[in-house]
């Protein structure tokens, strides 16, 4: 493979935040806090150790299940030494909004058994509470555990087996147009307000000018939403959409919808075969937005060698009484090391990367206090926060609203 | 004297979106900026105030077909505004209005778990219903619910969420050696009924108050009963006298049905209020702040919803229409709104009266039928007033309501709390414990099996509310 020329745009940097980290025995490590995993200071700390190290966003894992070892199974799980139970992510984020400035929040919230009309309204608003540093994290539901909580649906769950068979095929294309649907929804609600509709016009009597309030007037196979929404436009008008891909439905749900994908590639050829397949989901759905940004999702399994890291790695698994596994590679080495992976899979094409701490307590202080530095003296990464949104940072257009007069 | 004195219970309600708030007035400031929120919340808690309170409509309200723009628009997102106050509070209780006819309980009681413990334990839920397709619209489900299904609905949600909250023991998390958890099944829960069929795992372990804080605003007898069934507190209509004395004698005169004692359940009318130096200075800012809640297109508005009818050709300052309302449920010309005018004929009748025996306009006489002012005066009677309401039983404290976003309420706490507090009937400090059930002296939350029972038992057949087969009795 010959070397492509250097990606002379900067790296964009997100680390996903979970639990005590994306280990089992995480949570085991000294120095890990697992009583405070439910309490807001918690995440406060961890988003502002981000904040410290620059980053653009933080993802928060959620689901409307609880953690198992198998969630497409009906089995009951019945683990008892691995971390079980999470707040919801938004509202998590929404709490350290206030406590951070800079950092991007990018909660992770279902589609499959929510309204678009709330999910619409609440990440508004957390754009609002953030000052325009609100993402969301766009997931696909369907497993049995989250449709038993609901109860309220009938169609099939998806199973793991299912994704081979042609019915089971089916069923996920059903569920991925109906997150296609959903966040068309939430983005129409977000425009349905004009950023100045407010008008406080005391000689009319007016509060709002409602030639500015749109219904949204969507009507699709899954529901229909009249609108407009009773939140004014997000301060970014349109929140960073963010969704993780594995495969070609998840690659054309992202290319009709998000702004940035999360994909996972395990090594150099497939990084740089990733890429082209986004590109080719984009062109079969016609995207004509910006082109997706591509994140590539690492775990990180930091050390000070690498033998270090191993060493880290093996107690680890030793704890957990298995290896781990991902749907990510799973990096194990220097900061040094990682910074060479990401410069030189960014000069393929990759927009940035979204690193998943191995443990919290130690990879994401390494993330911030080495990896970042490595970034930064290879010219690659910020040294300090420029004011304005996440889209800015990102580097996306601005959000033009579908339903403001043009000339506006 | 060594009797203690009965204390008063305080909510700030966030101004909401009808005419109530003033937007007009130069102080005004956003209803969406989370500084406005903040302001409004850190003043709250100055004032040693129990909780603060969000209202939610879930579609924007319309007359005659179009987007209702006299009032403030627009508002944020109720639980992710609460999420963000408890980052800026430390003590305020966090009260949102949340609706179970467009919600499902999985979803709102993990919103809720997650609030209290975000907050460490000062989450509340004040419980509503809708019943009208207009809201639907905006929704997946769609549609809408016959209004005696709704309620019912309404006590089926908040009962699962309580099954919700208690599926994860106390102490579920044990977080040592090599278990996270003490108990495999934690989470666990199924819930059988003619609303909600669902089971699993809730993903939320047990938070800080275990329940959070219910508030219910039900008025009919139905309500009233569900209220007595099923909540911590009550946000009623009835603010004054004989009135508010016999609402609030009716709905504590139920608890004993279900094993509760009268203590048990929290009678919070809403109230507004107007300050001045003197008692007749507040008049007369009452009386300017009633001026600017009625504009002259508000006048026709109003007007509009009790004569049913398109009156834009009047002149709010003219005598009222000598057409008649408009009398047919089915063309209500007002959508969204949660309060409608009963008997228009009759209520035309009451505003030829008025306007006719003082010689009233049409605004001068919408105010006068229309302000809605609780406390009105100096400090010194504000205060006198308030407490003498509590003590004689009008209700056991207030959610106020302020005109002006977000000052409304500074003076208020600047200048009649301090006098509350010399008076003995409101903390100085937040010395009850950590959560919102103490500041209110709820203690420890009952457990869902206990709701559940004591309502069926009282009822002599089942009920919605228990995990049994209750389709046999819709």
């Amino acid at each position: 493979m010959t070397r492509p020329a250097r990606n002379a745009a900067p790296i964009h940097l997100a680390v996903a935040l979970d639990g005590a980290g994306w280990y089992p025995a995480a949570w085991r490590e000294p120095g890990a806090r697992p009583v405070d995993l439910f309490t807001a200071r918690y995440w406060a700390d961890l988003t502002s150790t981000a904040e410290r190290g620059l980053l653009d966003f933080v993802t928060i894992e959620d689901s409307l299940d609880l953690q198992s070892a198998d969630p497409f199974s009906d089995d009951v799980d019945t683990r008892t030494d691995q971390v079980r139970g999470r707040l919801d992510a938004l509202l998590v984020a929404a709490a350290v909004a206030p406590l951070t400035q800079h950092v991007g929040l990018v909660p992770t919230v279902t589609t499959t058994h929510t309204e678009p009309f709330h999910v619409s309204k609440a990440v508004a608003t957390l754009d609002h509470v953030s000052r325009g540093r609100a993402g969301w994290r766009v997931q696909v539901g369907g497993t049995p555990g989250e449709t038993g909580h609901f109860g309220r649906r009938t169609r099939p769950t998806i199973r793991r087996d299912l994704a081979s068979s042609p019915e089971g095929r089916a069923a996920v294309r059903e569920r991925f147009d109906e997150a296609a649907d959903h966040v068309e929804v939430v983005r129409r609600l977000w425009d349905s307000w004009e950023d100045d509709a407010e008008i406080r016009d005391v000689a009319t009597g007016r509060f709002v000018d409602r030639d500015r309030l749109h219904h949204v007037d969507f009507e699709g196979r899954h529901f229909s939403v009249r609108g407009p929404s009773i939140t004014p436009r997000p301060p970014q008008g349109q929140p960073v959409v963010t969704a993780l891909a594995h495969q070609t439905i998840p690659y054309e749900l992202a290319a009709r919808s998000a702004d940035v994908v999360f994909v996972t590639p395990h090594d150099d050829e497939q990084a740089a075969s990733i890429v082209g397949e986004v590109r080719g989901a984009e062109a079969r759905v016609g995207r004509d937005a910006h082109p997706l940004m591509v994140f590539a999702d690492l775990v990180v399994v930091l050390g000070s060698t690498t033998d270090a890291a191993r060493a880290r790695r093996r107690r680890l698994d030793e704890a957990a009484g298995a290896p781990f596994t991902s749907d990510a590679h799973v990096f194990t080495g220097t900061a040094a090391d990682l910074a060479s992976l990401l410069l030189r899979w960014h000069d393929v094409g990759y927009d940035g990367f979204r690193l998943r701490p191995a443990v919290v307590d130690d990879d994401l202080v390494a993330v911030v206090d080495e990896v970042v530095p490595a970034l930064q003296r290879a010219g690659a990464f910020r040294t300090a926060y420029d004011p304005g949104s996440l889209r800015e940072r990102l580097g996306l257009p601005v959000a033009v609203n579908r339903y403001a007069p043009a000339s506006a | 004297m060594s009797q203690p004195r009965k204390q008063v219970i305080l909510g700030a309600h966030f101004p909401g979106v009808n005419n109530t708030t003033v937007w007009s007035d130069p102080a005004s400031g956003s209803h969406i900026d989370l500084s406005s929120f903040t302001h409004f919340a850190q003043t709250a808690e100055r004032g040693r105030f129990d909780f603060l309170f969000l209202a939610e409509g879930l579609r924007l309200r319309e007359q005659r077909g179009r987007i209702h723009d006299l009032d403030v628009v627009g508002r944020p997102d109720t639980f992710t505004v609460l999420a963000a106050l408890a980052a800026v509070t430390e003590h305020l209780g966090l009260a949102g209005t949340i609706n179970t006819t467009f919600n499902e309980p999985y979803e709102v009681a993990r919103q809720l778990a997650t609030l209290d413990h975000l907050s460490g334990g000062r989450a509340a839920w004040n419980v509503v219903t809708s019943s009208d397709a207009f809201t639907g619209e905006n929704f997946r489900r769609g549609g809408f619910l016959p209004h005696a299904e709704r309620y019912e609905r309404a006590e089926e949600f908040v009962a699962t969420a309580r099954e919700l909250w208690d599926s994860w023991p106390a102490d579920a998390v044990r977080a040592a050696g090599t278990d996270f958890l003490s108990d495999a099944s934690a989470g666990d829960f199924e819930h059988r009924g003619k609303h909600f069929d669902v089971a699993g795992r809730f993903t939320v372990p047990r938070s800080p108050q275990g329940h959070p804080v219910v508030l219910q605003a039900g008025d009919s007898s139905d309500g009233r009963e569900l209220a007595a069934r099923s909540a911590d507190a009550v946000f009623s209509r009835h603010s004054t006298g004989d009135d508010a004395r016999s609402f609030y004698r009716d709905v504590k005169g139920r608890l004993g049905r279900y094993g509760r004692q009268p203590d048990d359940l929290k009678i919070l009318p809403a109230a507004t209020f107007v300050l001045g130096d003197t008692d007749a200075e507040a008049r007369d800012r009452a009386a300017e702040v009633r001026r600017q809640q009625v504009s002259p297109q508000t006048a026709i508005l109003l007007l509009e919803q009790v004569w049913n009818r398109d009156l834009s050709d009047y002149d709010p300052d003219g005598p009222l229409p000598t057409v008649d309302p408009i009398v047919s449920d089915a063309s209500s010309i007002v959508r969204g709104r949660a309060r409608q005018v009963g008997d228009p004929v009759a209520e035309a009748a009451r505003y030829r009266a008025v306007a006719e025996a003082k010689g009233l306009s049409i605004r001068e006489v919408v105010i006068e039928l229309t302000g809605r002012q609780t406390f009105v005066g100096s400090p010194e009677t504000v205060a006198r007033t308030l407490e003498d309401a509590v003590a004689t039983d009008v209700s056991d404290g207030f959610i106020l309501v302020p005109h002006i976003t977000p000052g409304g309420l500074d003076e208020f706490a600047d200048r009649v709390v301090p006098l509350l507090q010399e008076r003995g009937v409101l903390r100085r400090d937040y010395t009850e414990g950590a959560t919102l059930r103490d500041h209110l002296g709820l203690g420890a939350a009952r457990p869902a099996s206990d709701w559940g029972s004591s309502a069926s038992a009282a009822h002599g057949a089942p009920t919605v509310s228990v995990a049994t087969d209750a389709r046999a009795s819709a």
